[in-house]
């Protein structure tokens, strides 16, 4: 993994970015939650990948540039990213919040995308299923409702006193989601009618408890992401790749082993 | 002195104890508490009260803008101030206020108040506020962008009252091919224009710029924050080039007098207990949504009001009489306290809040009669 310092600038938007590990690239794009510390899930990809995993801006310690305003901006700056930063197309994963972002921009070009894997995206609405309500929602709440498996809620909560910084950085996380994913809340109502331009080999990974993004709406990217692999994990919920993180890894480098098959 | 006879118009056939089992009285209690014939039956008592307030001599009667909730029954004020205006001759009638960034065109903000300006023949003060943190979970608006539609609107809204039309506005959020208020405001150049706020620097400095100058209220704050944000105005004003006078500075406050200390303090205590521990609480996350506030002013309401916004113990009468956030007396005792501030600050508006939570008809009446006797000649 690279230091600390490490960052990614693209078109002059500076953004703090973890790296590890050498072959085709993969991209990871984090949830609403924030740019998450190193996780187990990152070391088994990057045993065979350069796997980066950059902070969205307007998140954390990241650039807050006042002209970057929506999702749809923010996939436009992973467009350009994928053009500056790459030499050769790359295996997009997206978590949540990172999965609308992925699927805005492979919706307006797949060109620089080798695959695209969907960690229970956000991006689509469907009436009368509507999404956890994570803005109202106390820390503990958001906790519980985050994970199947409470152990994992009860490790997040016990994060102790927090440092200034690490109060700065949680309350610019907050506000990071708050812009892009208030209203509508968590989706692009027009993104849904464009879905079929993802043309490259995509999968879709779901926790069946998933209790902020119901796993309802998988079968909603299987129907419009024509040839999209959606797998469906029992006993999971949120975050499939932390919960249930050997499954969903090895289930990630099958599906990009094919790829390259 | 000049007083302004304000009213949230709560909801007080509410079951307090069954309400408890919600989050909060705002946005997620179901309106299955609500009885439509009891509601009727407050609007009728909360006017009456309003309309005597100019009997009594007040020189101004104040309503505001609340969503879905039992804390106050005026989602659109500018109804009950129409009412009012129908129903009073001398009194001026102070929405105190709209909030601006909570509505998908501000014209029609503008054009309600003009409305409201011309019926009552130049009688209307303006309030703009941004709306609390849980109309943004009631309203859908985002809290992220909560400052630039307040400014914007802000901005459209004393353009469309000034500015002959038609005319476009070109901004960020509204934009409007054609703005061209009929009627105009009845009072030239406008309407007044007052800012009422719990408070934060940002508001205060944008408030008192010299091409606005416009009065600040600090609504339900102890008694030292009152002064402290008083203060805070007076030295903006100075770092603007200007003294600000006392008519700038303004308090919103509940306010109940009796016969004595002991009285009074018997005598409010539902109803200030109830507006504070059932009415008024409501977590961090609908309180304070990101955006809401700067991340600095956030970090220092965290820091300062601790409790504020985690359903905090309850508060007792004695701590709102100890810390200021309300006055409860005897005449003699309400009057030096209001004083007290004004000898510090020179405040010259003062919001008084004589009907809350609970409180019966028959008690508001009484309270408001003897703050009106006993308690307004000697302040003015």
């Amino acid at each position: 993994m690279t230091d600390d310092g490490d960052r990614l600038i693209t078109r002059g938007v500076s953004v703090r970015v973890q790296r590890s590990g050498t072959g085709a690239p993969i991209l990871f794009l984090h949830g609403a939650g924030g740019w998450p510390a190193w996780l187990p899930f990152f070391d088994r990809l990057s045993q065979q990948h350069a796997l980066s995993v950059p902070e969205h801006p307007c998140f954390g310690a990241s650039d807050d540039p006042p002209w970057l305003r929506s999702v749809a901006d923010l996939a436009m700056h992973y467009l350009d990213v994928l053009d500056q930063a790459y030499s050769s197309p790359v295996h997009v994963i997206g978590h949540s919040l990172g999965g609308w972002i992925a699927a805005e921009a492979a919706t307006r070009n797949t060109r620089r995308f080798a695959s695209l894997t969907l960690l229970a995206p956000a991006g689509i609405r469907i009436k009368g299923i509507p999404p956890g309500d994570i803005f109202i929602w106390s820390p503990e709440e958001f906790a519980r409702n985050r994970f199947h498996d409470q152990k994992f809620a009860a490790a997040s909560m016990v994060a102790g006193s927090q440092s200034e910084a690490d109060v700065d950085i949680d309350l610019q996380n907050r506000l990071a989601a708050v812009k892009f994913g208030w209203e509508p809340r968590l989706f692009n109502p027009n993104l849904e009618k464009w879905l079929h331009r993802i043309t490259v080999p995509t999968q879709v990974v779901w926790g069946r408890e998933d209790q902020i993004l119901p796993s309802a709406y998988a079968q909603l990217w299987d129907e419009r992401v024509s040839g999209a692999q959606v797998s469906i994990i029992e006993g999971c919920g949120h975050g499939p790749h932390v919960e249930q993180c050997d499954l969903v890894a090895d289930k990630i480098i099958a599906f990009l082993d094919g790829v390259r098959a | 002195m000049k007083f302004v006879c304000f009213h949230l118009m709560p909801y007080r056939p509410l079951d307090l104890e069954a309400a408890k089992d919600y989050r909060s009285a705002w946005v997620v209690l179901p309106n299955s508490f609500y009885d439509p014939k009891k509601g009727a039956a407050e609007y009728d008592s909360y006017l009456d009260q309003l309309v005597y307030a100019e009997q009594l001599g007040f020189d101004a009667i104040g309503v505001n803008e609340h969503h879905q909730t039992a804390y106050g029954l005026m989602p659109a004020p500018n109804l009950i101030a129409s009412a009012l205006i129908q129903r009073t001759r001398r009194v001026q009638v102070a929405v105190l206020g709209r909030a601006l960034p909570l509505v998908g065109n501000p014209v029609n903000i503008a054009e309600e108040f003009a409305m409201l300006d011309v019926l009552s023949k130049g009688r209307l003060i303006a309030g703009f506020v941004r709306g609390i943190g849980a109309e943004y979970h009631s309203t859908g608006v985002n809290p992220a962008f909560s400052h630039e539609r307040f400014h914007e609107a802000h901005d459209l809204i004393v353009k469309a009252w000034t500015t002959p039309g038609p005319f476009e506005f070109e901004g960020d959020h509204f934009r409007l091919r054609y703005v061209n208020l009929w009627p105009r405001p009845y009072q030239t150049p406008h309407p007044p224009v007052w800012i009422p706020s719990m408070g934060s620097r940002e508001t205060v400095v944008w408030a008192s710029a010299p091409e606005r100058k416009y009065p600040f209220m600090v609504t339900f704050s102890p008694e030292s924050a009152v002064v402290r944000y008083h203060t805070m105005y007076r030295e903006a004003a100075l770092a603007h080039g200007y003294t600000a006078a006392g008519g700038q500075l303004g308090w919103a406050v509940p306010i109940y007098v009796a016969e004595t200390d002991e009285r009074a303090r018997e005598e409010a205590k539902a109803g200030i207990e109830s507006l504070f521990n059932n009415f008024l609480p409501m977590p961090w996350e609908m309180l304070l949504p990101p955006g809401y506030t700067s991340n600095a002013s956030l970090k220092v309401t965290m820091k300062m009001r601790p409790a504020l916004g985690s359903r905090p113990r309850a508060v007792t009468v004695d701590d709102l009489i100890a810390s200021g956030t309300a006055i409860i007396g005897s005449p003699a005792t309400v009057k030096e306290k209001i004083e007290r501030v004004r000898d510090q600050t020179g405040f010259e508006i003062l919001i008084s809040l004589l009907q809350f939570g609970v409180m019966s008809d028959e008690l508001a009446r009484r309270n408001m009669e003897m703050f009106a006797s006993e308690v307004m000649p000697k302040l003015r």
